[in-house]
């Protein structure tokens, strides 16, 4: 039923649980299902107890509803936090087979059996008995389901300067953004609500004349007209450092069908923030204080006044402060008769309680003892008045436990909290940024004080008089029986706070933990207050000193889909082409992602598998050429005086005698004496070197030589330059590559590993005669913005030899037949040189980065350690790479397959890999069996040395 | 999200830097392996003000050192190595 003057015209049709329903324009799901005479909307988090609506905001602890469908479908939605659209589809959530017969409140029944801790004491117990529990519980306690569904929405990010921030555009935030708009400074407003005004839409008041809803909504025109942004469905969500702002806009309500983004995630830098966040009202602790029906006393007063649905037809308002008598009036003026207003304090006075006492039956003394339920809602209380016990009928009770500042982006900020004695409550002490807390943040409740402090005398008119200076009262404390919660998100009660007392959790952030009060998605902000005067009683100190918990961002929760904005799928991260992109595309190339780049794993003929054709290029290679992109490559180029001392402190291989035109093969160091990088290092010019290293780790590489250079070396004078892009690069290999290439740049081949410039196609070119395939073979380096002729030619010279393109995969079957490592899979950060078999070319007098590690008892002996092997298999199937190294089925693994390939030199169908394996050099010949339980593969394999091809290099020489 | 000034951008946003490591775990190249251990796994750690060092790395590219309140995020000096 719905009364007042206040009612918004037009019918919006909803649909609850199935049940079509109408509400209006304006309204929240909360008001609208209110309006319609729903009260149990939810059941709760572990006991599957009947839930209604408890808060008319953000704060609301029970009703979570889950919006919209599909993909849109959002779990965990405030029914008080959403504001209706036509067609919005709300179902209620943990409720099996339905809202009104729930199975799984036979946990409320069984609750005995789940204590506070029950978690803990369950997972210190035999595992096979919370493998049990976990399937049951699982199933019986939660929240909503998350969809399964891609989100259809697009979600973006804005960033934006502001001199004046305001968070919260109540009477404080309205009256502060107004000053800093008009006095120039650049201002945005973020207000959470749809509307302007906060506790003023509520409220019967009225300000420089107007109703305080209509002198809010000027307000924003001023501000808007002084050039200053508002920014309304926009909550503030994070204070970071250096006043830091995030919030997140909602440009369509959950679930809702947007004409643009969903979502905006505003990253908001400001000189100033202004904090005008308000504050909550405190629930009272009384056994039942969860029942349908009981409510917040400002909620009540919001559901009257604002939408102009009585919540209940027969109310009692239980209070421990004046404000709370304001539900009173506003729920008479829509027509709930007032059975009674209970007020704890035994003599209050002021013109509110003298007022009241005229037209409601007044009660003091008085404390709610008990809420009596009917089929799940609300229909009776039981108090204690004076030394007496009375009870009440009543489908309304309008509670109210005093107030508690919303701090959370203060103390997110690292500002102080002040305890105040009087209020009982936490106030804003010193910020440690630029910010400070106006209005009901800073525990001021009285209206005309507030606007006074930002605006000079603005007169101000409450019917009802000056009622806020009395709030917030202090936190209302008493022994309950039965279960009163303090909690009513997670289920916690205040028996729940006396078992964890027991059990010695004595500090707030181990309660917390033990009870998991506060951790839901509401972060307590109800019940915190309260729960936090239980547990100072019960220990029996003043209440700062049960102490508090962190408040972490974000204030309300936010999508993930918000965090992401447009950086999904294909737009996660740039995809990096190759210069000869469009070359290998014609040729067939398949891709695969290498590091940040996109590179051609095979080109299959039509008909041939990815496998297939990786084995015939490999094969081409082995007996003809072949010529493969390696642009991605990572090159430095290093110059200048200093240029040697640079080289050597970076790269672990003696390079000082290295001549003019020639290059090695080098390793690179992490400090603990790890293998971090690997390359060739060629010089060039006396001074002037090259160093190539791998595609994933280049900018790891790039960092390693600035800092070794400006932080080790002490800023020692040579030129780090970053060459690996404008490099493109192509190898050259096979027993043919000599000729083609001295076919093509008219002069004699390098030999091997020398360098030398030439042309190709007309375009300057550097060939460095390296080999990674273990034939005969060239880099040749170019321009990366002249590559295609270069690319052209050789195409065409290998095709005429017989030969064509290989991939990445040809690549590693020819690497691993030849034995060498690759970063990230033989190199996996765990190696040393030594592990690899290199530990013969390190220089022996140290210097380079990685020389102390190595001397570390457990890395200089090589007993115990897992070496480099090379691995045949002896059946007939592939290998399972990453399986593990047993020597029986079902026995500890020794070491583990890095790397396999299907054997290129030799018949069909043998499988080779690399493997790292305890004390492997030591047990070349030995039979092992690789061992996949994941993939339920097991292939015998012979250990033997790395190397399965030429081992004494001959291929190499022409 | 802290502002960083760099000596040669000017005030910049924390993503642009790469945090390296406190000046105390500089591991020198002719430091003996006792000292070079401890000095990589042996940290002061302390409560309050530490020199470290950072790289503007989506920047200017500028190794820096910072003398920063580990508490209060406070950045009390910059300069350019
Ligand atoms: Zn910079």
């Amino acid at each position: 039923m719905r009364h007042g003057s206040g009612v918004r015209a037009g019918k919006v049709p909803f649909t609850f649980n199935g049940q079509a329903y109408w509400g209006q324009e304006g309204d929240t799901l909360a008001a609208a299902l209110l309006a319609n005479g729903v009260k149990v909307v939810a059941r709760s988090f572990k006991y599957h107890r009947p839930r209604g609506i408890m808060a008319a905001g953000v704060e609301e602890p029970c009703a979570l509803v889950t919006v919209g469908d599909g993909g849109r479908r959002e779990p965990n939605t405030r029914a008080t936090d959403v504001f209706l659209y036509p067609g919005l589809v709300a179902t209620s959530q943990n409720a099996w087979p339905s809202l009104s017969f729930d199975i799984g409140a036979i946990n409320g029944r069984l609750s005995g059996l789940i204590p506070a801790g029950f978690y803990y004491k369950t997972f210190f117990g035999p595992p096979s008995r919370w493998m049990l529990y976990e399937r049951v519980i699982r199933r019986a306690a939660g929240l909503g389901k998350a969809p399964v569904e891609p989100d259809p929405d697009g979600y973006c990010h804005r960033a934006a300067f502001a001199d004046v921030l305001i968070v919260g555009a109540g009477p404080a935030g309205l009256a502060a953004a107004c000053v800093a708009a008009e006095s120039g400074a650049r201002v945005i407003l973020l207000e959470q609500d749809a509307l302007p005004g906060g506790s003023l839409l509520a409220h019967a008041v009225s300000i420089d004349g107007v109703p305080g809803a209509e002198w809010a909504r000027g307000m924003v025109d001023r501000i808007r007209a002084a050039g200053g942004r508002v920014l309304f469905r926009t909550t503030a969500t994070g204070y970071w450092d250096d006043n830091f702002i995030t919030a997140v806009e909602r440009l369509a309500e959950p679930g809702q069908v947007p004409s643009g983004p969903v979502q905006c995630l505003w990253k908001l830098r400001c000189e100033r923030v202004i904090l005008a966040t308000g504050a909550l009202e405190r629930p009272l602790v009384f056994a039942g204080n969860d029942l349908p029906g009981v409510m917040l006393a400002s909620a009540a007063q919001t559901y009257a006044a604002r939408y102009g649905v009585a919540p209940g037809q027969r109310a009692v308002v239980a209070t421990s402060h004046d404000a709370g008598y304001r539900a009173a009036f506003a729920l008479a003026d829509v027509g709930v008769a007032i059975v009674a207003v209970l007020d704890t304090r035994s003599d209050p006075v002021g013109p509110l309680v003298h007022a009241a006492r005229s037209r409601f039956p007044v009660h003091t003394d008085a404390r709610v003892l008990s809420a009596r339920g009917r089929k799940g809602v609300l229909v009776g209380l039981e108090a204690a008045i004076g030394g007496g016990r009375q009870t009440f009928a009543a489908d309304l009770l309008a509670m109210s436990g005093g107030m508690s500042p919303v701090l959370h982006l203060h103390r997110q900020a690292g500002g102080a909290l002040v305890h105040d004695p009087v209020r009982d409550a936490y106030l804003p002490g010193e910020g440690r940024q630029n910010h400070v807390c106006v209005g009901a943040a800073t525990g001021e409740g009285d209206l005309a004080t507030i606007l006074s402090d930002a605006l000079c005398r603005v007169p101000v008119e409450d019917p009802l008089g000056a009622a806020g200076a009395a709030w917030p009262g202090p936190v209302w404390r008493q022994e309950a029986r039965g279960k009163a919660f303090v909690d009513f998100q997670h289920d916690v009660t205040t028996a729940d706070l006396a078992l964890a007392q027991r059990e010695g959790f004595v500090s707030s952030e181990h309660v917390k933990r033990y009870t998991t009060l506060g951790m839901g998605t509401d972060q307590g902000k109800t019940g915190a207050m309260v729960a936090l005067a239980q547990m100072a009683d019960l220990r029996g100190v003043a209440l700062p000193e049960a102490g508090l918990t962190t408040f972490r961002p974000p204030y309300t929760p936010v999508t993930m889909a918000a965090f992401a904005g447009t950086m999904r799928g294909d737009h996660a991260g740039p995809i990096r082409r190759l210069p000869l992109a469009a070359m290998h595309e014609a040729l067939g190339a398949q891709w695969v992602p290498a590091g940040v780049w996109m590179r051609p794993r095979a080109y299959p003929a039509p008909g041939e598998t990815i496998g297939e054709a990786s084995v015939r290029e490999a094969r081409m290679v082995r007996n003809r050429v072949g010529i493969v992109d390696v642009s991605s490559l990572a090159k430095f180029e290093i110059a200048g005086p200093d240029a040697l001392a640079l080289v050597l402190a970076v790269c672990a291989t003696p390079v000082s005698k290295l001549a003019v035109g020639r290059g090695r093969y080098t390793v690179m160091l992490r400090e603990d004496g790890m293998v971090m990088d690997d390359g060739t290092v060629w010089r060039v010019a006396h001074d002037r070197w090259l160093v190539t290293s791998s595609t994933g780790g280049a900018a790891r590489m790039a960092r390693h030589w600035t800092y070794v250079r400006d932080v080790l070396l002490d800023g020692a004078r040579a030129a780090v330059v970053d060459v690996g892009e404008r490099w493109a690069g192509i190898a050259l290999a096979g027993p043919s590559a000599c000729r083609v290439l001295t076919g093509l740049i008219n002069a004699a081949a390098p030999a091997h590993m020398g360098l030398v410039d030439a042309t190709i196609a007309g375009v300057p070119v550097r060939v460095l005669a390296a080999s990674y395939s273990g034939e005969r073979a060239f880099e040749i380096h170019v321009a990366a913005h002249r590559v295609g002729p270069v690319w052209q030619a050789l195409h065409a010279a290998v095709v005429e030899a017989g030969g064509g393109v290989y991939g990445l995969d040809a690549m590693d079957h020819l690497r691993v037949e030849k034995g060498h490592v690759v970063i990230g899979a033989e190199a996996d950060g765990r190696t040393t040189p030594a592990d690899l078999g290199m530990g013969g070319m390190l220089r022996k007098a140290g210097g380079f980065v990685g020389w102390q590690g190595l001397m570390r008892p457990a890395l200089s002996e090589t007993a115990g350690r897992r070496h480099l092997v090379g691995i045949t298999a002896l059946d007939d199937e592939p290998l399972p790479e990453g399986a593990m190294l047993v020597m029986q089925i079902g026995e500890e693994p020794q070491g583990h397959v890095t790397t396999a390939a299907p054997r290129i030199a030799a018949g069909e169908g043998a499988w080779i890999g690399l493997a790292l394996l305890t004390d492997g050099v030591a047990r070349h010949g030995e039979i092992m069996v690789a061992w996949s339980p994941v993939r339920d593969k097991a292939v015998r394999v012979w250990v033997g040395p790395p190397m399965f091809h030429d081992p004494e290099g001959v291929r190499y020489r022409d | 999200m802290m502002l960083i000034p760099c000596p040669h951008c000017g005030p910049r946003v924390q993503e642009e830097f790469a945090y390296e490591r406190t000046l105390d775990s500089v591991v020198r190249l002719d430091d003996g392996p006792v000292t070079a251990m401890s000095r990589l796994y042996t940290r002061a750690n302390p409560r309050g003000e530490e020199i470290e060092i950072w790289s503007h790395v989506h920047g200017c590219g500028q190794w820096l050192r910072l003398r920063r309140d580990r508490v209060t995020h406070a950045i009390s000096d910059v300069e350019a190595i």
